[in-house]
């Protein structure tokens, strides 16, 4: 019974996510308020960790596999694709060292600061 | 027999399970990271519907199905970050100011290219949340009006990636603390990335996975002023 009640739980904060998203006229996702209604539950103690943890983890573990549909959906969307192709490398290519050396030299510029006061 | 496909249930189910399962058996076996389980899941996916020829909405029919969990999994994304917050405790400023200028930095970076390359804001919008993970990228693609398997593809380029050049780009940036290596990786290149992080080292992993769900939160707040800029 432990697993339909976890279960229940998630589904639950999923919904009162889904009437966030409704309800708040801003461009973020049902998933997103959830999480961070779920984050704040679990902080204040409302939803001990226990009561959720082990179907959690288990959809956590099995959640990449819910992405292939949307992959599998490039098949449709080849025009696109081709239109987008050299950009989308592109942004690829030059954002992604760019974010991790920024986020990189920051955080230790901080951390470095803080070592020395 | 195209029929019977055609009206299954579970045909695009288990033909999702079982490639995606292929995928991960390959990653094991040539331990490479462009032998990313997803990729090579929708690569064995689109080679069998086109050798059956069955098309793309009939097999997201029935696997459109598995999507149906996405949002409570998103929300269980909370447990792991929740086990992390000691962590979030211990280096709040280091944390929110480097995962804060990451976000940017990739803001930023978009739409330049997106400027250069003259695209509209559907293709803009599409690129935005390359840099975060699938969980939270996918909807907030759909949510913009985006092409969301495009995001989907983008954001999985980005963490194989992410996982490959880390070591060097660290390398040759000179980042060396523990801390800002995780923070770098986990912001840029999501969960593939963080599968580098946790190989270097147990600090590096937990800053890797935390980073996950921050950047991805900070990127949805970002993106909704710099989706008006195209």
């Amino acid at each position: 019974m432990k697993y339909v009640k976890q279960l229940m739980i998630i589904l639950a904060v999923s919904f009162a996510a889904e009437a966030m998203e409704y309800l708040i006229p801003l461009p973020v996702t049902a998933s997103v308020y959830g999480l961070l209604l779920m984050l704040a539950a679990l902080t204040t103690h409302v939803i001990p960790l226990k009561k959720v943890e082990e179907t959690a983890d288990y959809l956590v573990n099995i959640m990449a596999v819910m992405f292939v549909p949307a992959a599998v959906g490039i098949m449709a969307a080849m025009e696109e694709l081709k239109q987008m192709a050299l950009p989308l490398i592109a942004a690829v290519l030059i954002s992604t060292p760019l974010v991790m050396i920024v986020t990189g030299w920051t955080a230790q510029f901080i951390l470095r600061r803080r070592k020395k006061e | 027999m195209k029929e019977f496909l055609t009206n299954s249930l579970f045909f695009g189910v288990v033909l999702t399970f079982a490639a995606y399962e292929i995928g991960l058996l390959l990653k094991r076996k040539v331990k490479l990271a462009i032998c990313n389980p997803l990729l090579m899941a929708a690569v064995i996916i689109i080679g069998v519907l086109l050798a059956l020829d069955v098309d793309y909405e009939t097999y997201n029919a029935g696997a459109g199905y598995i999507s149906y969990f996405l949002t409570p999994a998103t929300v269980s994304l909370a447990i792991p970050l929740y086990r992390q917050l000691t962590l979030l405790k211990k280096y709040p400023l280091a944390i929110f100011a480097g995962i804060t200028a990451g976000v940017l930095t990739a803001m930023i970076s978009i739409l330049c290219v997106s400027l250069l390359f003259g695209l509209d804001h559907r293709q803009y919008v599409t690129l935005l949340p390359k840099s975060i993970t699938t969980a939270i990228g996918m909807g907030m693609s759909e949510k913009m009006g985006g092409i969301v398997t495009l995001t989907v593809v983008s954001i999985c380029i980005t963490g194989i990636l992410g996982n490959v050049t880390a070591d060097t780009v660290l390398r040759i940036a000179k980042i060396n603390e523990p801390v800002a290596r995780g923070l770098a990786i986990g912001t840029s290149s999501h969960a593939l990335g963080t599968t580098r992080a946790m190989e270097m080292g147990e600090v590096e992993g937990a800053m890797s996975s935390l980073s996950i769900v921050v950047a991805g939160v900070l990127t949805v707040i970002a993106a909704s002023v710099f989706a008006n800029f195209i």
